[in-house]
């Protein structure tokens, strides 16, 4: 059989507990309205009035996920190189060394423009 | 015979089976490590901890599901309904998914049917395990974004720089298993590792995955998304009922997965630890799940060890320590093991190999030298006050300098 088949098992399990758990808790559960338990939870003040999604947030997290794709992707390629590597030998070592020397000087860049202070 | 081989000709009836087994026990295993961890890092705290549902409190675990299922199911007004109930379904599904691919025992018969006790092994067994992780964080951050309230919001923000951070350092500490196994397999990274476990071949890799692990799930040290103290409950905050439970469950399941990988990756799986292999055949094999059980209860204890030991992390310093400590030293270790397996897949001498693993020890000290005295000045720089610059506004004349000039 086909190795990707038994994920989907597993999946749809999960998925049907999760789904049902939902469901459940929806009908379990006594039901009193209240204006206030609706609002969103402030610690007991107010709610401030917001845009949907929370409005505005830090752009560092924008950045940070931008350092994210670029780190994922010499992942990426870092894999095959690994699982291959007996294979390779010097010549791969030599390229591996080349291509995270090129990999760092972004890295460097980033790190003395402050992308990685978080204040 | 591989794993691989052995699943593939597992009939139908034996994989729903075998899911539903392990779903079951995740679920099974989220009770008891809940109740245990509270037991445990109770007594760390010189208490006793829940003991009055069930023999020891064992079903306290239980007895909370039970009471949250009765709990009243809270959709703010402000949330975006459908993207709400999303969330805590993604984040339950793909936290079980993780370990369709974790090898649970060796060589049992399972019913009659010759396998193991894991649902399927793929050629690329950890890259799918990391995916599902990937996937999970979708979760988190939906979960966050469609609550429209602030603390859910930025807790689901933080938590998701979090974890996509930790997962870089998390995938690269599996590059140098995967170049001595030389398969992204789970199956063929314990069978390679029959000789030496991976935690006394790469310890380095060993440390670097636990502190990530760490930070992957959201624990104490690392628990910055759930920081009462700032963020109240963090992206979960208006999440009630079973809705609540289910981010719960995902988190404790996804405990129990990364504590499975690491297992599997660094401690040989369901091996027996070395002198014992003749136990490998008791039980017909079943026997093995005991020995992976007790690993991954190693690391459970670990991470409750954390939560009862170290305080809670500043978020700069803990984005700092991902982004600038681990990554760099992940990076120059996978060289030194890749270089290392060079050499001996070449044939050098022993010499050699002795004399390129003291050139990388005397490196790191000289690093670590380096890093320690320039650290020291920095330090003794900003102690430094001196001369005040002469501010480009006016300042009237303060009384005790005049007292000066006189």
């Amino acid at each position: 059989m086909n190795p990707y088949v038994p994920i989907f098992v597993i999946g749809a399990i999960g998925f049907g507990f999760a789904a049902f758990s939902v469901v459940a808790g929806a009908l379990s559960g006594p039901k009193r309205y209240n204006r206030a338990k609706l609002d969103a939870y402030e610690c007991g003040i107010e709610p401030s009035p917001q845009a949907q999604g929370g409005g505005r947030f830090p752009v560092k997290y924008f950045l940070t996920a931008m350092l994210f794709i670029i780190f994922d992707i010499e992942i990426v390629f870092l894999y095959p190189w690994a699982v291959s590597y007996d294979a390779l030998g010097l010549f791969g070592l030599v390229e591996m060394v080349i291509f995270i020397l090129t990999v760092f000087v972004a890295y460097t860049y980033v790190w003395r423009r402050g992308g990685l202070e978080w204040d | 015979m591989s794993n691989s081989s052995l699943l593939l000709d597992d009939p139908g009836w034996v994989i729903a089976l075998k899911g539903l087994l392990i779903f079951v026990l995740c679920v099974v295993l989220t009770l008891l490590s809940v109740w245990g961890e509270r037991r445990i890092v109770a007594r760390m705290q010189m208490r006793l901890g829940p003991n009055r549902v069930g023999p020891f409190g064992i079903v306290q675990a239980l007895a909370d599901g039970v009471k949250l299922a009765l709990k009243e199911d809270i959709i703010p007004k402000a949330a975006d309904r459908a993207v709400f109930i999303l969330a805590p379904i993604i984040s339950a599904t793909t936290c079980f998914m993780a370990f369709a691919v974790i090898p649970m025992t060796g060589k049992v018969n399972f019913f009659g049917e010759e396998t193991v006790m894991q649902l399927t092994d793929l050629p690329v067994g950890v890259l799918y395990v990391l995916a599902t992780a990937s996937i999970g964080v979708y979760g988190i951050v939906l979960a966050g974004w469609s609550s429209g309230s602030t603390y859910p919001l930025l807790g689901g923000l933080r938590s998701s720089a979090q974890v996509i951070s930790y997962e870089i350092a998390m995938g690269l500490s599996f590059v140098g298993v995967f170049i001595y196994a030389g398969s992204m397999s789970t199956g063929d990274i314990i069978a390679s590792q029959s000789t030496w476990w991976n935690v006394v071949v790469l310890f380095p890799s060993f440390a670097i995955y636990v502190i990530s692990m760490v930070g992957e799930t959201n624990r104490a040290p690392f628990d910055l998304a759930e920081a009462e103290g700032e963020l109240v409950g963090g992206f979960h905050t208006e999440y009630s009922s079973l809705k609540f439970a289910l981010f719960f469950l995902a988190e404790y399941v996804n405990i129990i997965a990364v504590s499975a990988l690491a297992t599997t990756l660094f401690l040989g799986g369901p091996s027996a630890p070395p002198g014992l292999g003749f136990t490998s055949d008791w039980l017909g094999g079943w026997f093995s799940f005991i020995w992976f059980f007790l690993k991954v209860f190693g690391f459970f204890f670990f991470f409750v060890w954390l939560r009862g030991t170290l305080p809670r992390l500043r978020y700069d310093q803990f984005m700092k320590f991902g982004w600038k400590v681990l990554i760099p030293v992940n990076v120059a270790w996978i060289l030194v093991v890749a270089t290392l397996r060079l050499m001996t897949q070449q044939g050098a001498s022993q010499f050699m190999i002795a004399a390129f693993t003291g050139g990388v020890v005397l490196a790191v000290l000289f690093a670590m030298s380096v890093y320690d005295s320039t650290k020291k000045k920095a330090e003794e720089r900003s102690r430094y006050v001196g001369e005040m610059p002469e501010p480009s506004f006016p300042v009237p004349a303060l009384p005790s300098i005049k007292k000066a000039d006189e």
